[in-house]
């Protein structure tokens, strides 16, 4: 079985490590708050310049000048700090956050990552992907294996325009946990219930395929 | 009186000398943070030609969206936009020129540009459309793309508080943009909740030192909610 929302959200929380500064798209990487594991303690980063994002605020709580990147009212968690744009920025194309969860259109063997623009379609612009992926080590990136068509999102090259070039290790889709290096997709792990040669078969770019692929867990 | 006293008390004062053609920085994320009075006070002096540099361009009936329907507005530099249906309608008909800039890049042009520096290397774009003709570097084994920085001819802001003097404090995520679009304009223009008197701030907490700023009005704002998201309580 392919993994839903909420199971793709549950296995990136997996990633978290404590005292992690995570920045989270929107999305599906959105859900992975609600995952973080007990007993953990983990900052999230909001573009727009707050680093420490609280839960939605109350009926009573909400404030006009305290939102998301998503342009979502929100609040600030406790020990939180707001910045500007170009101070948030610092932080992003600086390295110093240590996880970025976002999602592509597609990825290519040679970690490059497409995800903002399709020709021919309105183009509403790239936000702060580029500098996400530019700034950032450890990114995961999440979309389904293949399009509703059926056709492979996992290339040997992006067919759409760049968000970054080389820049992506680790992918995870509804079907597998992948990584990328020397040129490759390798695959590591798979959804409960996918077979091998499901993801082989869906995926288009190089892939390494050891002898045992362990099943996901969630928790 | 002191020659540091930038209040000034309308609105028509406030954008005294913005012309057709001029380039405008804006401050502001989404709807939040925006110099919404000032916005409004553009489309009731209906000036051309205009290039704004803000990340986003409002929506249909507020923010920078309101100044699509007299066609104000001849370019965008921004990194998000078409939240509004006559911002796509006038892109696809070709009356609207847009330069699609990563976030992050935006807002250190403007910082650069307030800075005095010309251009800067980054490796945010490198490899995509946006590095196309730009000249590329390679320090330490990677590849940066150089992007030059932008000054406007105006600046607009939207603080919280200010001083007389011009010394400004932003409001929680309402900061955003606001302090580089400060830095950047040859004549920057910041409305505020409340003025008070110098002294009355602390001087640790000043956001935008008044150095930066030539007029300080203070309005009254909607400060319209993009996305309401709550939890039950």
């Amino acid at each position: 079985m392919a993994l839903s929302r909420e199971q793709i959200a549950q296995r990136i929380a997996r990633e978290l490590e404590d005292g992690f500064y995570v920045n989270l798209g929107i999305g599906i990487p959105t859900l992975v708050a609600n995952y973080i594991p007990d007993g953990i303690e983990v900052m999230l980063q909001s573009e727009n310049g707050l680093l420490g994002m609280g839960p939605f605020p109350t009926e009573d709580e909400i404030d006009a000048d305290m939102i998301n990147a998503g342009k979502q009212t929100v609040t600030a968690a406790t020990g939180a700090s707001i910045f500007s744009s170009a101070e948030s920025f610092a932080m992003i194309r600086g390295g110093h956050v240590d996880l970025t969860v976002l999602g592509a259109f597609e990825v290519d063997v040679n970690g490059n990552i497409a995800s903002w623009m399709i020709p021919g379609k309105l183009i509403k612009g790239m936000g702060g992907a580029m500098d996400l992926v530019a700034g950032a080590d450890n990114i995961i990136v999440t979309m389904t294996h293949a399009s509703k068509h059926g056709e492979s999102k996992l290339l040997t090259n992006c067919t759409l325009p760049l968000t970054g070039a080389g820049c992506i290790k680790k992918v995870l889709t509804d079907l597998a946990f992948i990584e990328i290096k020397d040129g490759a997709f390798h695959l590591k792990e798979r959804a409960p219930g996918v077979s091998v040669e499901e993801i082989i078969e869906k995926t288009e770019g190089k892939l390494v395929v050891p002898d045992h692929v362990p099943e996901m867990t969630f928790a | 009186m002191s020659g540091f006293n930038k209040v000034v008390n309308s609105y028509e004062e406030a954008m005294a000398g913005l012309e057709d053609g001029m380039t405008v920085i804006a401050g502001g994320f989404g709807l939040c943070g925006i110099p919404e009075n000032l916005i409004a006070q553009i489309r009731k002096m209906g000036t051309k030609e205009l290039t704004f540099v803000s990340n986003n361009c409002g929506v249909d009936d507020f923010g920078l969206g309101i100044l699509l329907v007299d066609r104000q507005i001849k370019k965008m530099i921004s990194s998000y936009v078409g939240e509004n249906a006559l911002f796509e309608k006038q892109l696809l008909a070709g009356e609207l020129e847009v330069e699609l800039t990563p976030q992050g890049t935006l807002a250190e042009k403007m910082r650069a540009g307030g800075a005095g520096i010309p251009a800067f290397y980054t490796a945010t774009g490198y490899g995509t459309p946006v590095g196309d003709g730009k000249e590329v570097r390679e320090f330490n084994g990677r590849k940066y793309i150089m992007e030059e920085s932008i000054t406007g001819d105006f600046a607009i802001v939207k603080g919280w508080k200010a001083d007389t003097y011009g010394n400004v404090i932003y409001r929680n995520t309402a900061q955003n943009f606001n302090p580089m679009a400060a830095t950047a304009g040859k004549i920057t223009v910041v409305e505020v909740e409340e003025i008070v008197e110098p002294g009355e701030l602390n001087p640790s907490e000043i956001h935008t030192p008044g150095i930066y700023v030539n007029r300080v009005i203070k309005g009254s704002f909607e400060k319209r909610i993009e996305q309401r998201t709550v939890r039950q309580g």
